[in-house]
């Protein structure tokens, strides 16, 4: 819904980059994203012990899971498995959905974006018509459909979501092509018999980068959020793969007992997803000061 | 908070304890200390779908059909037992394929209309007509022309009779040793015609019967009052003026309103987080009645699949799986299970230890079976807490034979349809979708879930396992119709399950128990609140003290 | 006006056709058949095909969806399967608890995100306003479900301050209405603030500044109003976000809403219902978002309907 004014060209990066660094909310969330891309890459060494071994002392007799403490230090699931392991492991899902999913959004979303607006005619009306048609979509509904259609790997569920979330860039990235593809210099490069590759790598997608890379930023946020609604719902990535979404699944019948098992990785999504946001919206005021507002 | 039901029960219904026998048969005793009036509240998480007995099958609405309906038959409350219902008396003719039942006068539908025996007719045509699309149907399978029916070629069954307006004789087509208890079921509750007719596919919600109970409030997705039925043909009861069912009401705050005194039963039983705490709780833990259900939670194995097919292979998965692990992850509310059939089933064998738990065997036999190094395999199994969890303890377990099995966590919809397809399913976890008894008999845990009829496409054998031999002990066993030859029938009926046993075409894991909490103003006998066919309670029976 | 209101009208019919078509055609190909469902376990292969044909289920996908199309146009949208009740009804008697929550969350969300956004624009850029940022973020970040919890724990369980689920009083309303609006206010109170940003930069404000008006009375009579206007438009646009979000908070509090009759029905494959909900869903989103855009204009002069 943003009025999109022109983008007066790209900034220059090594700039953007130093004022992206002057900016503390945006270390603070590359410095959380970072954290924890380390945790989910090094998960088997930090981890101490496997996220899917269900271990006898990790649950009382009568079946209870074991509260923070020396041995599990955030405690154990309701299978007696270690649940810091388990947020460790659950990392990986929310970064390798986070990254795939979107990135498929993206190139979808630009793909469909740019065609539109630069063909327009009879392909851009159909295109944008369905892109509306997708936007009129409850979207958790269609991704839980979709879900239910292909059996939920961790692949798919990136394939569900990206299905349900391209829409947005497609629009702006829409919108931007077509008031793009109307300035003189892309009418001159036309007139002197420029090809419509050279016109779109040359003049439109170089433009469209800095809003690219921001949306982008701020749709892993997104992105990683939807993952973890679907795996609460029962219907995200299948067990025992962890995730921080269906740890939250299993273990919400104790959370009146025992409400680190909900609220430990209800925290993990919550600074991720703020952290995506925060850099993104960092870099959206840096490369792009033009584009404003909600979604 | 969603998700919290005791989903190890849900959409079905369940019979408990108790030994049927027709023979011993002797009718309940109404409590002398019984006082009549008062209103309680029953609260269910899940609305109610519909009160049409020839469509209700779920595990909540089961109980309030049986307050608003009657059949011919109906049990002794609290116990399997049968006893006469509408029918005041019956008899089977010697070959056991011609039953004439004699009707009770004088009973009134809540519409102020004597019931009568057209009413019996029309309700068996009704239920067994594909356009009722009754899920009950095929029970009523033993009846003379029920083919007819189901392929639409008549539109009333041909061995259902009015000989009089107070006496109906039903033919079967073979012996059939469960007809009585079919005639229990809901799907064979009395309805008059007028009433259907008025309502059509809305009678579900507009339900007239001849029960304790009438409906007197329906907000859908809100509340339901049933309003006593002061014609009641039963004297004497029921107690109460009215029940209230709230929906939408997930079990745990269900419980903490019970604690509040604003509850009166949890339908859906204690949620498991809360499970330790009212039992270590002497003075709750003394409002909780504990039953054992006629349930089995038990995995298939497709005999079409590799390497499923070998029997070593089976009977290898029986051993790896630790049971009493499972148990512990439930919260010890189920027992570890030998066979199919529960151990308050007639008919199973107490002296079978079943397959051991020894992990280090079932290696062995793996490897003598050509899988030294196990294999790769699938697990279905619901998406609705606990079943996940379970499967993963399946999943551990197997692993530690060799045996990789991934876990595919679908809604209870797609997993019945990847059972029901030939060669999809593996190995499929029973919890959340089966397998609970329609009725106390051990034929119910049989034909359609382990018989040659439910290895088809579309059918509820799982496990693919097809047995002619068995099929004709079953066929056998339910043609003995003769009371003095009970004995006889179970002892087939658990050979029957023995010989599976043998095959190891299921693995059983455990057999629930069930647990009802009520608040301490409730009075009426502990079986009442276990009652094996009224869950959670038995309605029409039950009383309040204040 | 006229003109684009007709011209917007029958784009939006289209849409919800579209939507219909995709909807029916992803349930046509879901792996798990509604028949089954109804028939039970007890039933023969016969009155299995023979339920299967009463539905029309046994017709090509073509024909099952011009049946559904053409009951829909004459206002007929099925009856459940396993129910047997219209599907109009059920909508009908859930909605009502539906559109209470979602009216509840606009209240919450334009009360929390205008006072954030009003406060950190009057202390701009001083630490309350930063911190008050970050909590915008922080409420744009957080999944749903994981509020709604924490809410529950702290409200409901531990001060007792509100009812843990049910429905049908205020107190029951209040801790749903938050969730579900929580994030809203993220977006608000960020807008909120740049727009009376915007407008205490404007001259008329800062004429009725010189003339010795009162700072509280500039700011509630002038500044305010002018701020508020734009982001009216914008809740026609929640209703999207909103019809997500019923299923997840629906289904944590226990609410009556149709969320929860759309997942028990995807549950148990009762195409009818799910369809039903899907439309009234896509139905809603597009009106909110037709009613954003004719109110713009109305607001902000400058912006033409094209």
């Amino acid at each position: 819904m943003t009025d999109a004014t022109l983008a007066e060209g790209p900034a220059r990066p090594q700039s953007a980059l130093r004022r992206l660094l002057r900016r503390k909310l945006a270390i603070l969330g590359m410095a959380i994203i970072a954290i924890v891309t380390l945790g989910a890459i090094f998960a088997p060494w930090i981890a101490p012990f496997a996220p899917q071994d269900q271990m006898f002392d990790g649950l009382t007799l009568e079946g209870a899971p074991m509260p923070p403490g020396e041995k599990f230090w955030l405690g154990t699931d309701l299978l007696g498995r270690d649940l810091f392991s388990r947020i460790l492991y659950g990392a990986r899902t929310s970064l390798i959905i986070g990254v795939v999913a979107n990135g498929l959004a993206l190139i979808i979303g630009t793909l469909i974006g740019v065609t539109a607006g630069y063909f327009r005619g009879w392909i851009g009306a159909v295109l944008m018509r369905f892109t509306d048609l997708m936007m009129a979509f409850p979207a958790l509904l269609l991704a839980i459909c979709l879900a239910a259609i292909f059996t939920p790997s961790l692949w798919i569920v990136a394939m569900v979501i990206a299905l349900v979330n391209w829409v947005q860039t497609a629009r702006v990235v829409y919108t931007e092509t077509s008031a793009l593809a109307e300035r003189e210099f892309v009418a001159a490069e036309k007139t002197l018999g420029a090809g419509t590759a050279r016109i779109l790598f040359r003049h439109i997608l170089p433009h469209l980068v800095p809003m690219i890379i921001v949306w982008g930023t701020l749709g892993i946020s997104t992105t990683v959020l939807l993952e973890a609604t679907l795996s609460y719902l029962g219907v995200g990535v299948q067990p025992p793969t962890p995730s921080w979404g269906n740890i939250i699944f299993e273990n919400q019948t104790y959370f009146q007992a025992a409400p680190w098992l909900v609220f430990i990785p209800g925290a993990a999504i919550l600074l991720l997803a703020l952290s995506f946001n925060l850099v993104g919206d960092a870099l959206r005021d840096v490369l792009d000061p033009t584009q404003r507002g909600r979604e | 908070m969603s998700l919290m039901k005791n989903i190890l029960a849900t959409s079905a219904l369940s019979l408990s304890l108790g030994l049927a026998s027709l023979a011993s048969a002797q009718d309940y005793q109404p409590d002398p200390n019984a006082k009549p009036g008062g209103n309680i509240i029953v609260t269910y998480k899940d609305d109610v779908a519909t009160l049409d007995p020839a469509i209700g099958y779920d595990w909540q609405n089961w109980s309030m059909i049986k307050s608003v309906f009657d059949g011919l038959m109906d049990y002794v409350p609290g116990t399997t037992e049968l006893r006469p219902g509408l029918a005041e008396s019956y008899e089977i003719s010697d070959d056991g394929t011609t039953f004439t039942f004699k009707l009770r006068q004088g009973v009134k539908f809540h519409n102020g209309r004597e019931m009568t025996a057209e009413d019996v007719k029309y309700s068996l045509d009704r239920v067994t007509t594909p356009a009722t699309q009754s899920p009950g149907a095929g029970f009523f399978g033993s009846i003379k022309g029920y083919d007819a029916m189901a392929d639409g070629s008549a539109t009333s069954l041909e061995g259902v009779t009015v000989v009089d307006p107070y006496t109906v004789k039903i033919e079967l087509s073979r012996p059939d040793a469960t007809f009585l208890h079919v005639m229990a079921l809901n799907f064979a509750s009395v309805v008059p015609k007028e009433a259907v007719d008025e309502y059509g596919t809305d009678f579900g919600k507009h339900p007239v019967g001849t029960g304790a109970f009438k409906l007197a409030d329906w907000t859908i997705g809100q509340q339901l009052v049933l309003q006593k039925n002061a014609d009641y043909w039963r004297s004497g009861v029921p107690y109460l003026d009215s029940i209230t069912f709230e929906v939408g009401q997930e079990p745990i705050v269900a419980l903490l309103r019970l604690q509040k005194g604003e509850v009166d039963v949890p339908g859906d039983g204690i949620p498991p987080a809360k499970f330790n705490e009212v039992m270590g709780n002497p003075d709750e833990a003394k409002q909780v009645v504990v039953g054992g259900q006629l349930h089995t939670g038990y995995i298939t194995l497709n005999v079409e699949m590799a390497p499923f097919d070998k029997v070593e292979v089976r009977q290898a998965i029986n051993m790896a799986i630790n049971k009493d692990r499972i148990v512990q992850m439930i919260n010890g509310r189920a027992t570890p299970a030998t066979q199919p059939l529960p151990p308050s089933m007639p008919g199973y064998t107490k002296d079978y230890a079943g397959y051991p738990f020894d992990p280090a065997k079932a290696k062995e036999m793996l490897a003598e079976a050509g899988l030294p190094d196990g294999f790769e395999t699938e697990l279905y199994v619901m998406n609705t807490d606990p079943n996940p969890r379970i499967a993963q303890a399946i999943q551990q377990d197997l692993a530690a034979i060799g045996v990789k099995a991934d876990i595919k966590a679908l809604a209870q919809a797609n997993v019945i349809e990847a059972g029901g397809t030939p060669k999809t399913a593996p190995m499929i976890w029973s919890g959340g979708m089966a397998w609970i008894a329609d009725f106390p008999d051990p034929s119910n845990f049989y034909g359609p879930i382990l018989g040659c009829a439910g290895a088809v496409e579309g059918g509820w054998n799982w496990s693919w396992y097809c047995n002619k031999d068995l099929d004709a002990m079953a066929t056998e066993a339910d043609s003995i119709t003769d009371p003095a030859k009970q004995d006889e029938r179970l002892q087939k009926w658990s050979d029957v399950y023995m010989k599976v046993m043998e095959d190891a075409p299921w693995v059983p894991v455990f057999n629930e128990n069930r647990y009802t909490m009520k608040s301490t103003r409730m009075g009426g006998a502990d079986a009442l609140y276990v009652d094996p066919v009224s869950i959670p309670v038995n309605y029409d029976y039950v009383y309040v003290t204040e | 006006m006229l003109a684009y209101l007709i011209r917007r009208l029958i784009q939006a019919a289209l849409i919800l056709l579209g939507v219909s078509f995709i909807t029916f055609f992803l349930l046509f190909v879901l792996p798990a058949d509604p028949v089954r469902q109804i028939a039970g376990r007890s039933a023969t292969p016969e009155t299995v095909a023979n339920i299967r044909h009463q539905l029309g289920l046994d017709q090509p996908f073509v024909v099952q969806y011009w049946r559904y199309l053409t009951g829909l146009f004459q206002g007929d949208m099925g009856r459940s399967y396993l129910q047997k009740t219209e599907v109009a009804t059920l909508i009908a008697a859930r909605l009502p608890a539906t559109l209470l929550l979602m009216l509840g969350a606009i209240v919450a969300e334009l009360i929390m995100g205008l006072t954030l956004g009003i406060v950190a624009a009057i202390r701009r850029g001083g630490a309350l306003d930063q911190s008050l940022m970050i909590t915008s973020f922080v409420a744009v970040s957080a999944p749903q479900f994981v509020v709604g919890l924490l809410l529950l724990y702290v409200f409901a369980v531990k001060l007792s301050w509100f009812p843990i689920g049910g429905y049908g009083s205020f107190s029951n309303l209040v801790l749903p209405a938050l969730t579900l609006g929580i994030m809203g206010s993220g977006w608000y109170s960020r807008m909120m603030r740049s727009s009376m940003i915007d407008v205490l930069r404007s001259d008329y404000i800062r004429t009725a500044r010189a003339k010795g008006l009162r700072r509280f009375r500039v700011l509630a009579l002038h500044a305010m109003p002018n701020a508020i206007l734009p982001i009216i438009a914008m809740i026609g646009i929640d209703i999207g976000i909103f019809m997500s979000g019923i299923v997840v908070v629906e289904s944590v509090f226990g609410w009556p809403g149709i969320g929860q009759l759309a997942w028990q029905a995807i549950q148990r494959v009762d195409i009818p219902i799910i369809m039903g909900v899907t439309l009234v869903s896509a139905c809603a989103i597009v009106l909110g978002n037709l009613l954003a855009d004719l109110i713009t204009p109305f607001i902000d002069p400058r912006i033409k309907l094209r």
